[in-house]
């Protein structure tokens, strides 16, 4: 990120929803958020969180009821699509069906106004970029889903956008062609340097493709950061959940000192945790440990104490699910080290837990 | 593999692959009977009529002749007995061709906002909306002709109203004109236009439309480029459903043009009735399907031909 330039930077934007007899729904709710050039941004949360709704404001299918919409400092929120240098890859493609893959990319370059010799040579150039130059003359019906999901970032990214918005994208794709389009995503994005805003439910696809992540949940944006500060050191509850596995623990700050406190868990042990600047420190707090940043051992030297109830095998790692001695439930993610995979462990017998140092976290709630 | 005795099982499920293919077939027959006793027998009668001579009170001579299509373009003169070329016929093809087409292109105008219209509306009003366009077809085209025959005559609601409103001082003779008749034709089909319409409209994806946007496209260009060409099958069907009975129709112009304005459809029947010369009825019955039945050929060749469709 040498280039800080905001690209789009949305301004106190709300979208509330009225309907005849009805209360109205504030399907967004004064958000604002900078979204700098050449990023890699994406809006993360639940159905209904309001991520699909903030990018229909900035492609222009949609106006705020408040709030603006700035692209490099212009206001753009009032201008339909058609004005807005944005281009869009819609989560079911939308790719026109009686047009062939060459007349669907070049569709936007001829809408502008181009001339032939130059749409033809930008469209030869997006078939190379995403690898469809023996499918050009094929109709839409006849490539497969993954090719229809090039053809449809080809076609909006042949006008070259200032910022190309992508809905939820690879949710229509199996498994290993989403893990290879995801590859291919980021590729696309630091070869063009576009700045992309990406929309997604899936908290794995966030982590592994952003430069930074909005998590967002019922209309607001509840944490801005790198997918290391949105896993490691998230600031609520909602996002500790919504991110990966974690274990939530009640306790009691005792002390503070330097962003680390000493939390008397309500399960028995007192362990160090960190929490960001200016937060409470003292009374009572949740804490978050990840299941990967514990481990099982025996009883004796274990920080927690409880009874193992399940062992569930995932092949690259095992999770122990245990119940601590007030009764919480903790899970344990555990690497599996090959041939015989139990560890010794057994179910129904009483097992400690460690946790990493430095790893638990106090919830800004 | 093709030789290997087949198992107990893939026996079971061959023979019962075949029971239903057979029974499927089965299921054809009772519309096919109808098909062929009141659809094929009579175009087959039709065309041995139209080579046989007319019998003087109706019916027909069983004597081979071509007069009836002779007399289409032709009239044997009382004297002499020589043909000489009489365009009354043609005349009358041709002005229901054109009262046909101009139906049809104003039935398209006014049905694709319409059914655009309605296959924008929420899934749930979708319903209502075609109910509301079928309602005409719960009374009887001849009431409904002579309701509008009440509207648009000189001593008509639209007449009356303007002379009430002293927008007018004597009536606008509408009643008996052309315009009678294509309002009439209009009013008869235009749901044949709108429902087909609304239903490749109803199966678009509207999300196409707001890719075009987002594509720079304008609204004019979105209607061009993406809307029409994907309405393109609804638009086919809706116009031949329009045309071909528009063509044919036989109650407005009779109800609505006073006799004046024959249309093809009150020929055919005048043979058949007052005109006592079945021969020359079914020789005009049969060219007008020839010359739709050519005009659909050129129509699907130059559909199909150019562009393939996957």
């Amino acid at each position: 990120m040498s280039n800080s330039k905001v690209a789009v930077d949305v301004r106190g934007a709300s979208r509330v929803f009225k309907a005849p007899g009805q209360e109205p729904v504030a399907a967004l709710d004064n958000v604002s958020v900078s979204i700098k050039e050449n990023e890699f941004f994406t809006l993360l949360g639940p159905s209904g969180c309001g991520k699909t709704t903030l990018l229909r404001l900035i492609a222009g299918f949609d106006f705020p009821t408040d709030g603006q919409i700035m692209l490099y400092g212009e206001d753009i929120a009032v201008l339909p699509p058609y004005k807005r240098p944005v281009n869009t890859v819609f989560q079911s493609y939308a790719l026109f069906p009686h047009m062939t893959v060459a007349q669907n990319i070049g569709f936007g370059l001829e809408m502008q106004g181009n001339p032939k010799l130059e749409i033809d040579a930008r469209v030869a150039e997006m078939l190379k970029l995403v690898r469809m130059e023996p499918m050009k003359d094929r109709k839409t019906s006849q490539i497969s889903g993954g090719q229809q999901q090039r053809v449809a970032l080809a076609r909006a990214l042949a006008p070259k956008p200032k910022v190309l918005l992508l809905d939820e994208p690879l949710s229509a794709l199996d498994y290993k062609l989403r893990k290879d389009m995801q590859i291919e995503l980021k590729r696309l994005q630091t070869e063009t340097g576009i700045t992309f805003i990406f929309v997604t439910h899936d908290q794995e696809e966030a982590l592994t493709m952003s430069d930074r992540i909005a998590v967002m949940s019922k209309g607001k944006i509840l944490q801005v950061g790198s997918p290391h500060d949105i896993y490691d050191r998230p600031a609520v509850r909602f996002v500790a959940d919504f991110i990966g596995e974690t274990n939530f623990l009640s306790g009691a700050v005792k002390s503070s000192v330097k962003g680390t406190s000493k939390v008397k868990l309500d399960c028995g042990p007192e362990i160090a945790a960190s929490a960001d600047d200016g937060m409470k420190s003292s009374g009572k707090v949740t804490v978050v440990i990840r299941p990967e940043h514990s481990n099982l051992c025996a009883v004796k030297q274990g920080q927690m104490k409880g009874v193992l109830e399940n062992a569930v095998y995932f092949g690259t790692d095992t999770h122990y699910h245990v119940k601590l001695d007030d009764g919480t439930h903790f899970m344990v993610r555990q690497q599996n080290e090959g041939g015989s995979g139990q560890n010794g462990f057994k179910v129904g017998a009483p097992v400690g837990i460690s946790i990493d140092e430095g790893t638990a976290r106090i919830l800004r709630d | 593999m093709m030789d290997a005795p087949l198992s107990p099982a893939a026996q079971v499920a061959a023979e019962n692959d075949m029971a239903v293919s057979r029974r499927s077939r089965f299921l054809t027959l009772p519309s096919l009977f109808i098909v062929f006793v009141f659809g094929v027998l009579p175009l087959v009668l039709i065309c041995i009529y139209s080579f046989l001579k007319p019998y003087q009170n109706g019916g027909v001579v069983w004597q081979f002749s071509t007069d009836a299509y002779l007399n289409f373009l032709f009239q044997r003169d009382i004297f002499d007995d020589t043909l000489q070329f009489a365009p009354d016929f043609l005349i009358i093809y041709g002005r229901s061709i054109f009262y046909a087409l101009f139906t049809t292109v104003v039935c398209l105008l006014l049905g694709f906002p319409t059914a655009y219209f309605m296959a924008t509306r929420p899934p749930e009003q979708r319903n209502w909306w075609v109910l509301l366009i079928t309602i005409p077809f719960w009374s009887n085209l001849l009431v409904r002709t002579v309701a509008i025959m009440f509207i648009i005559r000189d001593e008509g609601l639209i007449n009356d109203l303007l002379i009430y409103f002293h927008i007018i001082n004597k009536p606008i003779v509408m009643l008996y004109t052309d315009f009678a008749i294509i309002l009439g034709l209009l009013y008869s089909f235009l749901p044949f236009m709108i429902l087909p319409l609304y239903s490749s409209l109803e199966k678009m994806d509207f999300r196409l439309v707001e890719a075009g946007y987002d594509l720079y496209a304008s609204r004019w260009q979105v209607l061009k480029r993406i809307i029409i060409p994907l309405a393109k099958p609804g638009i086919v069907a809706g116009s031949l459903l329009v045309f071909i009975p528009a063509l044919g129709a036989y109650v407005p112009p009779l109800i609505l043009g006073g006799g004046r304005h024959l249309m093809i459809g009150d020929l055919i029947a005048q043979q058949f009735g007052s005109g006592r010369n079945w021969p020359l009825g079914s020789a005009q019955a049969l060219i007008l399907m020839a010359a739709v039945l050519v005009a659909l050929y050129f129509y699907s060749r130059n559909e199909t031909g150019p562009v393939k469709h996957g």
